[in-house]
């Protein structure tokens, strides 16, 4: 199909081609609704079942790191919808500017998330023959505060008592944790990746007033991610939080 | 049907989109949605044999009672990839994205879909996946049954689980990619004047399909994701030992594969709904009936997916539920079978290939239809589950409803396709051996599950082998059905008579253009100013008032 300016050759007009490409984003959106919601769903069955295994393999969370790869994302997605006005009103500076600050959140967001990651790693919980939920109150750190670690002993003593296959039960919250966070960050990823072009068409200053689609499906997009974390935040660090 | 009235010679186009360019990369790498058809139809009839050549070793194993031709473990693996390829690799996509993407643009007056390369990304990730699935089977094949059922599926098998797995969910994306165009090419890309109930009740059928491509794959993706990485790297999410559910599978795996049987059906009442009307020669009965209840049934099909799991434990009042809403689903289907045939009430009928299909169509699907019912039932279903009933009863949907328009609806565009007719009497012949040897196959199979044979048994008692016996010979009758329509069609291509525009004639928008059509389908952007299905308003189809209507154009007239 030939191409004339903006305008791709299946369409008439240039305002049926973004009502499509925007149509067709959310109908996208909706698929990775029924994604993750298969995640959810099974996170919500094995919550359920196992709630003392859950609260305590969600109080090994860091929960100041969570919060603040929160307030990035939020962040970034204000940029993002600054980013579509700017478009909008054919602010190219202010276009770029904001594209790159959104880049810079969702970076600053995967980064912190590799050093969580990377904690897990260190503490054994990641799911494997490896993982054992008590293993950092077995080997406390020097950083560790000793009265904090005795609690912390205590906590799950307790726990253990109540849920002998703690264990395994937490190891299925760890296997929920990888799973829904790093299919979220791999979305991330992909935003980040789309933001890249983004930038670089509206550098060559592609984008104007009449013709800003991608700017806007990639916002759409960014939100969407946004929101899976909303919720992924709260399920996951903030349940049954005592400390 | 001889007739006095000879059709005008017609020639082919001078310029349309089988010549507009020759080379490999302008197949592979096109973007015209009805060159990605052919593309699909290629690809889909080769997992069509390699399926069928899989059917065709379990019914000789199974000619006698302790089965002579595999091993149990290989009779496991036979029908796990017979399932697998054909259900997603054939069935799901075979009439929406080979007759749908050909015809959903076409028919609502569109140069292409709204998304032509994510469509051609679309026939990619097909084969992506085909060759994950075909990686499967070369290294040994996989044993789970088509259904995965954890933990087989992701402990205890020692088959080729995970590439299957992995291939299945790309081909998944697939059908997302799918779904989603034509949904959005269904809002924005209709031409002037077509409005939502001018649609063919083919692109109504098309767009409930969709609806559940949409909803329901991601999910089975994300259940297929769990279970590769269960068994990759140990995870629980379905394993009872670590806390995992395996019950959990069933409802996730059946919450898309119930809807899946809507994906099946959906697309062929839509082409028995463009076939009916045109060799009736009547306006459809209940026009905005059968739209709605293609609705229907996508919508309520998402509420019955624990009725495969009455005995696998799930509460007496969640059974109950599910009970009453498979009956429910009944009610859509049922208002179909019934404006079908209040169409063909006082119709002028011409016994054509593709009406064949469609009348063979009504009769399969019904028996299909109500042996659901059977299943549906609570009591009844604890006799008949897990038994040859159950296969009988899905093959009469999936291969006599869903095959049965698949090749109808072939036949029935194949004149705009290809530009060429294929010869009348021969594919009147292949419909009749196909209707034959699909019951002789088939009906067999209720009374043995009636009487107790369960499924996926590589052996059976030998009171049993008579019924077995002619379940295989209606077997070897089926494929020789299969296999005249892929013979003369192919060779209709060449020697077939020049078809015309329009040889039956018919109403939708399809017809009002060459054949075959050009790239861009129209040569002027059409604008629609009739109702659907209207022959009485049609100057243009030559069919005149008071005048004997024009027989239908044959390729042996």
């Amino acid at each position: 199909m030939h191409r004339s300016g903006e305008l791709y050759g299946q369409f008439q007009t240039l305002e049926q081609q973004k009502d499509s490409a925007a149509l067709g984003m959310w109908v996208f959106l909706v698929t990775e609704v029924l994604f993750f919601g298969g995640l959810f769903m099974t996170y919500t069955i094995n919550r359920h079942a196992y709630s003392v295994a859950f609260g305590v393999a969600s109080n090994t969370l860091d929960l100041k790191l969570g919060g603040i790869n929160t307030v990035i994302l939020i962040l970034s997605s204000l940029t993002m919808a600054m980013s579509v006005w700017a478009s909008h009103v054919g602010k190219r500076k202010q276009l770029i500017r904001f594209l790159v600050a959104t880049l810079a959140l969702g970076s600053a967001f995967l980064g912190i998330k590799v050093i969580e990651y990377k904690q897990k790693f260190d503490h054994h919980l990641v799911p494997g023959h490896n993982f054992q939920i008590d293993y950092r109150v077995q080997h406390p750190a020097p950083t560790d505060s000793p009265e904090q670690i005795t609690i912390e002993k205590e906590e799950l003593e307790k726990a253990f008592a109540r849920d002998p296959e703690l264990n395994a039960h937490a190891q299925l919250y760890m296997s929920l944790y990888f799973g829904m966070t790093g299919l979220h960050a791999l979305h991330m990823i992909v935003g980040a990746g789309l933001l890249v072009w983004l930038i670089w068409e509206s550098v060559r200053g592609r984008f104007t007033p009449e013709y800003n689609t991608p700017v806007e499906i990639v916002g759409l997009y960014w939100h969407f991610v946004d929101i899976v974390w909303i919720y992924l935040f709260p399920l996951l660090y903030l349940i049954d939080r005592h400390r | 049907m001889s007739t006095s009235i000879t059709a005008p010679a017609h020639t082919m186009p001078r310029q349309h989109y089988l010549n507009s360019s020759h080379s490999i990369r302008s197949w592979l790498l096109t973007t015209d949605h009805k060159r990605i058809a052919l593309l699909y139809l290629l690809s889909v009839t080769f997992f069509f044999a390699v399926g069928g050549i899989f059917a065709t070793m379990i019914r000789i194993h199974l000619l006698s009672p302790s089965g002579f031709l595999v091993s149990p473990e290989m009779y496991n693996r036979l029908f796990t990839m017979h399932g697998v390829a054909m259900v997603f690799f054939f069935l799901i996509p075979s009439i929406p994205a080979v007759l749908g993407n050909f015809l959903v643009p076409m028919m609502i007056g569109a140069k292409d879909l709204a998304f032509p390369k994510l469509n051609l990304l679309s026939w990619y990730l097909y084969i992506i996946g085909g060759c994950f699935l075909l990686y499967s089977f070369f290294i040994g094949g996989l044993d789970t049954g088509w259904t995965f059922y954890t933990p087989l599926s992701s402990i205890y098998s020692n088959s080729a689980v995970t590439p299957a797995v992995l291939g299945i969910f790309i081909n998944g994306f697939s059908s997302i990619l799918t779904g989603l165009n034509f949904v959005v090419t269904v809002h924005t890309m209709r031409a002037p004047g077509m409005t939502w109930f001018r649609l063919p009740l083919f692109i109504w059928a098309h767009y409930a399909t969709s609806i559940i491509f949409i909803l329901g794959t991601p999910v089975i993706a994300i259940t297929l994701l769990l279970v590769g990485l269960e068994r990759m790297f140990h995870l629980g999410f379905f394993n009872p030992n670590l806390g995992g559910d395996p019950i959990l599978f069933q409802h996730l795996f059946w919450f898309y594969s119930h809807p899946a049987v809507y994906i099946m059906i959906l697309p062929a009442m839509g082409v028995i709904s463009e076939i009916i009307p045109t060799f009736a020669r009547k306006p459809i009965f209940g026009y905005s009936f059968i739209a709605g209840s293609s609705i229907a049934i996508a919508v309520i099909g998402f509420f019955v997916w624990a009725h495969h799991m009455f005995l696998t434990g799930e509460s007496v009042y969640a059974a109950l539920a599910f009970s009453l809403l498979s009956y429910l689903v009944a009610i859509p289907s049922a208002v179909k079978v019934f404006n079908w045939t209040s169409t063909l009430y006082k119709g002028s009928i011409s016994y054509d290939t593709p009406m064949l299909y469609a009348l063979g169509f009504i009769g399969l699907f019904l028996v299909g239809g109500l042996t659901g019912l059977f299943l549906a039932c609570l009591g009844l279903d604890i006799h008949i589950h897990d038994t040859y009933f159950v296969i009988a009863h899905f093959h009469y949907i999936m291969v006599g409803g869903a095959v049965m328009g698949y090749v109808g609806g072939l036949h029935f565009w194949w004149p705009k396709i290809t530009g060429k007719l294929y010869p009348e009497f021969l594919a009147r012949i292949a419909a009749v051996v196909l209707f034959f040897g699909f019951n002789l196959t088939f009906f067999p199979q209720f009374i043995l599950g009636y009487l107790g044979m369960p499924r996926r048994y590589h052996s059976y008692p030998p009171e049993y082998q008579v019924l077995n016996v002619m379940s295989t010979a209606g077997a070897s009758i089926l494929a020789v059905g299969y296999l005249l329509p892929m013979i003369y069609l192919l060779w209709s291509i060449k020697y077939g008579r020049v078809a015309g525009p329009n040889p039956w004639p018919a109403t939708g928008l399809e017809w009002k253009t060459d054949s075959p059509p050009p790239t861009e389908n129209f040569h002027v952007t059409p604008e629609v100013t009739w109702e659907p299905y209207d022959y009485e308003n049609r100057p243009d189809l030559g069919l005149v008032a008071g005048v004997s209507p024009v027989a239908p154009a044959h390729g042996d007239d």
